[in-house]
């Protein structure tokens, strides 16, 4: 037999002497699922309130002033990459000021040491989860492979308002579970000396949301 | 009301001012108090020390003595014990192929109480009339904690009582390190334990500390003795007995 | 003798192991408590933690529910698990995943060295995982000429530090900004003379250490948090952006999860998402999660091999109590609570899950051996406070199992070899507490302790009691005990009909 049927074997075995699947409670689900806030301001609210406790950037415009905004979150910026499938008319915003865009998308995809010598990259979002400031990315067409968002030092993520749920069932309803996600709380942190955090270790030390409304 | 004291194994040995109060208070209130006479021990130490088969004609004997006896409710001035009895015993007959003495004991457990719960939800009463002129603190202890959910009873109590000063305990939450068995199998992180304890306790510049269960207050009052704070402990039912006529700490 | 019937543990009783130490806890804790530095480190830490904790779970006013939810997909996931890992297997192999199975360590080693070898690498870079530690994996690959790069900051301040894990979550959480100073400037190429003991500064100086290795790294090997049975995907939750780096850089991705480690489906992690962050960190959530299913073409690892690991699991499994301890999904609240872990530090545990639910968990998967084993006493190492149980995100009854295992303990050395000193004094404590004439009888004897008390306090006694008199009075006797009271004060009054 296979290590594959004797471990099953050992398994099933071991399963049949105590709880089997009809002995066990049916699984409450007592848990908030929706979120109290009524109106949606109060989620957008809340969502920056988490985020800035975890010491992200946060710039929030409408529409009409995204460019602005945008460009304003890239002044630091000399080089960026950017995913294929942001709205086309960001990639003008992206080049202001003579700054260097690189677009990824097959087949012209960059090696992790290019990726490395870029200052930032500017990404889309799938959602946002106001209650823990989750920022959720499913590599989709604005954001991109995962490296993308991971390798270069600055990650501005362009987030509508319309994509902000209060809870995180909300926000886990809205993911494709299959799709690579990556949930973001802040840049990147640790804890590992006397428990005390400290932002910005291997991923980006710089998270800048520029939140759209309208 | 009748109601049957627990005494327990410790406290009827070693600390017969505990049970002297217990029943002095509860008198003073009005109710009657009988003391099943062959009672012994809940098995507590045995559960607690991995001897679970010891513990089963040491369970058998305290039910079969409290079916025996004829009371309303019944009380033991220890939360561990109170824990022992509600939420080890008809673990300790199941365990032992008993299953008619765990429902047994299962239905004694639902009309035994810890002194502070009897006094609050069953007697519905927090001022008891006491007069305790000194300066306390009161180390919770974590079997009425987390066990029986005791919860701010205790503290209801001891804050009615007359001339009192009853001062906060800094980390009340955090167990003695007495632990039963625990103290001898592991006496030195036992000890540690206890360290942190008495350095919060004196750092209240309280006269004594009380608790509502004898065993965690022998572990303090051993360490506090041994160190010659001059703190000494006192059991919340002593508290609680004491009044202006008659003292019972 | 084995303490869990059932299934038969494959593993050799080998005398050191990462789940198993060289000496019993209370000879290990007798060390740790006068060890001044880790005092301070331990209490400061976990002081911090708990506050941190507290905070973030008061704001749920959901917390009881997500803990109940969590409580219940566990207990179901035990009892459906045969099932839910071949639904995992299927769909991690239909998205190009490979899956392999695991009955030991032994076995998961070797599987994973021979996919490492396969790459031609001598170098893998690694994410944090309990299940790799579990099994010894870095100490097996590097006796095979490979050599295994901790990323995680604690992992790598351990392993820079040629030392063991003492926490679950923070295996580092013994050493002061201090020491990991210390340790970088010894063990660290190229880092800079000036570097002081500035978390911010050590951290940079992590980040530079293992950028090459990240950009660089052709294998990584990870361990997962959660693997949902009916998507194949698996997950790893983290901090620093290491895990993001080890799961997304390399070609080859090598994932070792526990067999208990599943979950049924999507929509359970939204429960366990909520509950890890707040009880592990005491964040509202951990700033990365990556979450993979199989291979995704042009994104992240090509190759992807997923290792299925017993190691002594369906022995906690079989046992219908002891069960429970498998629910753990690691986020080690219960050791920031646990007044014994606070004092006695991991290390005292010999096993790398230290505090109270390795106190449950190492002698359920390495079985008890009778009482010379060392793990034998690691059911004992608890004062039975409770703190850990309420602690738990998914409620597990820590000091009940605890019971429940001294009970296992003591019955497996029943008939074999000579009884202890403990089984002597219970046994005739039995007998006397069962009876109310020889209680009383026993009472007399113990008036004999007047003798020997000055003031009323007793302060030397022999063995056993010394343990006790070693640190504390105990008062003297009294004259009469309560029962003698009762009787003369109350007459007959004893409550019968």
């Amino acid at each position: 037999m296979s290590t594959r049927e004797t471990m099953l074997a050992a398994i099933r075995e071991a399963v049949a002497l105590g709880a089997g699947p009809a002995d066990v409670a049916p699984v409450p689900r007592d848990y908030a699922r929706v979120g109290v806030l009524t109106d949606h301001d109060e989620v957008l609210e809340l969502l920056v309130d988490r985020l800035l406790d975890y010491k992200a950037l946060v710039t929030r415009t409408d529409r009409a002033g995204l460019p602005a905004a945008l460009d304003e979150a890239l002044a630091p910026v000399r080089s960026l990459v950017a995913p294929a499938g942001l709205p086309v008319e960001l990639y003008e915003t992206l080049r202001r000021r003579d700054r260097l865009v690189v677009v990824d998308g097959a087949p012209d995809v960059l090696t992790a040491d290019q990726l490395d010598r870029l200052d930032a990259v500017v990404t889309g979002a799938r959602v946002a989860i106001a209650l823990t400031g989750t920022i959720v990315l499913d590599a989709g067409p604005d954001q991109g492979r995962r490296a993308l968002s991971l390798v270069p030092d600055r990650h501005v993520i362009v987030l509508h308002a319309d994509q902000v749920v209060e809870t995180v069932p909300e926000g886990f309803a809205r993911l494709t579970p299959t799709a690579p996600l990556t949930m973001i709380s802040g840049p990147s942190a640790t804890s590992d000396i006397e428990l005390s955090r400290v932002e910005g270790v291997h991923g980006p030390r710089t998270l800048h949301v520029v939140l759209v409304s309208g | 009301m009748r109601i049957a004291v627990v005494a327990t194994c410790l406290a009827d040995s070693l600390f017969p001012d505990v049970l002297k109060a217990t029943v002095g208070l509860l008198e003073r209130l009005g109710h009657t108090v009988v003391f099943p006479r062959a009672q012994v021990c809940c098995g507590q130490m045995h559960v607690n020390t991995g001897y679970l088969k010891e513990a089963l004609p040491v369970v058998r004997h305290h039910v079969e003595t409290f079916e025996a006896a004829e009371f309303d409710v019944a009380v033991a001035p220890s939360g561990s014990c109170v824990g022992s009895i509600r939420h080890q015993q008809a673990m300790v007959a199941r365990r032992g192929g008993d299953t008619a003495l765990a429902e047994r004991a299962t239905a004694l457990a639902g009309r035994t109480y810890e002194l502070s719960e009897l006094l609050v939800d069953v007697l519905g009463v927090t001022d008891v009339g006491a007069y305790f002129p000194h300066r306390v603190t009161y180390h919770p202890t974590c079997h009425s904690l987390r066990m029986l959910r005791v919860g701010d009873k205790p503290l209801q109590l001891l804050r009615a009582v007359g001339g009192m000063d009853l001062v906060e305990l800094p980390a009340a939450d955090q167990c003695c390190g007495f632990g039963g068995t625990f103290s001898l199998k592991n006496p030195d992180v036992s000890t540690a334990m206890l360290a942190d304890k008495m350095g919060n306790v004196l750092a209240t510049k309280a006269e004594m500390c009380s608790a509502g269960d004898a065993s965690c207050l022998m572990h303090i009052g051993g360490g506090l003795s041994r160190l010659k704070t001059g703190v000494r402990t006192v059991h919340l039912a002593q508290i609680l007995a004491s009044t202006t006529e008659k003292v019972y700490a | 003798m084995t303490t869990f019937l059932g299934v038969p543990i494959r593993r050799s009783r080998d005398a050191e192991s990462p789940i198993r130490g060289s000496e019993t806890f209370p000879q290990a804790a007798k060390r740790a408590v006068d060890d001044t530095r880790l005092r301070r480190n331990l209490g400061r830490a976990t002081a911090t933690i708990r506050g941190k904790r507290q905070a973030v779970v008061d704001e749920l006013p959901d917390w009881e529910a997500l803990r109940d939810s969590g409580s219940a997909i566990k207990a179901r996931v035990m009892a459906e698990l045969p099932a839910l890992l071949e639904q995992l297997e299927a769909n991690v192999t239909a998205r190009g995943g490979v899956v392999h199975w695991a009955a030991d360590a032994e076995e998961a080693n070797r599987i994973i060295t021979g996919i490492v070898k396969s790459k031609e690498v001598d170098e893998v870079v690694k994410v944090k995982s309990m299940a790799t530690q579990e099994i010894g994996l870095n100490e097996y690959l590097e006796e095979h000429g490979i050599a295994a790069v901790e990323t995680d900051l604690a992992e790598l301040i351990v392993q820079l530090g040629h030392d063991k894990p003492s926490h679950i979550l923070v295996p580092a959480i013994h050493r002061g900004r201090a020491e990991v100073r210390e340790i970088f400037l010894n063990e660290m190429t190229g880092v800079a003379v000036g570097l002081t003991d500035d978390p911010r500064e050590l951290a940079m100086a992590a980040r530079t250490h293992l950028r090459r290795k990240f950009l660089s790294a052709k294998v990584a090997i990870s361990g997962t948090n959660f693997a949902i049975a009916d998507t194949g995907t698996l997950s790893v939750v983290e901090s620093e952006g290491n895990g993001r780096m080890c799961l997304t850089l390399p070609e080859t991705l090598i994932t070792v999860m526990g067999i208990e480690k599943i979950l049924p489906t999507f929509s359970d992690l939204e429960v366990f998402m909520q509950l890890l962050p707040r009880s592990s960190t005491g964040e509202r959530m951990n700033p990365y999660t990556s979450l993979w299913t199989g291979v995704t073409p042009g994104d992240g690892p090509q190759e992807f091999h997923l290792v299925l690991l017993d190691n002594g699991r369906t022995n906690a499994l079989a046992d219908e109590v002891g069960r429970a301890a498998l629910h753990c999904i690691r986020c080690s609240a219960c050791l920031n609570v646990c007044p014994v872990y606070e004092r006695a530090g991991g290390h005292a545990y010999g096993s790398v899950y230290p505090g109270p639910i390795g106190a449950v968990l190492t002698p359920q998967l390495t079985g008890i051996h009778g009482h010379d084993d060392v793990n034998s006493t690691l059911p004992y190492a608890s004062s039975l406070c409770g703190a850990c149980f309420d602690a738990c995100p998914v409620k597990i009854d820590i000091p009940s199992l605890l019971v429940e295992l001294r009970g296992r303990a003591v019955d497996s050395d029943r008939g074999h070899g000579l009884p202890t000193g403990w089984d002597g004094a219970m046994k005739a404590a039995a007998w006397v507490m069962s009876d109310e004439k020889r209680f009383a009888a026993a009472q007399k004897g113990l008036a004999a302790g007047r003798l020997i008390a000055r003031k009323g306090q007793i302060t030397n006694l022999p063995f056993p009691m010394s343990a006790w008199t070693g640190s504390r009075n105990i008062a003297a006797p009294p004259r009469q005990t309560s029962r003698q009271w009762f009787a003369e004060t109350h007459g007959d009054s004893e409550g019968s009909a």
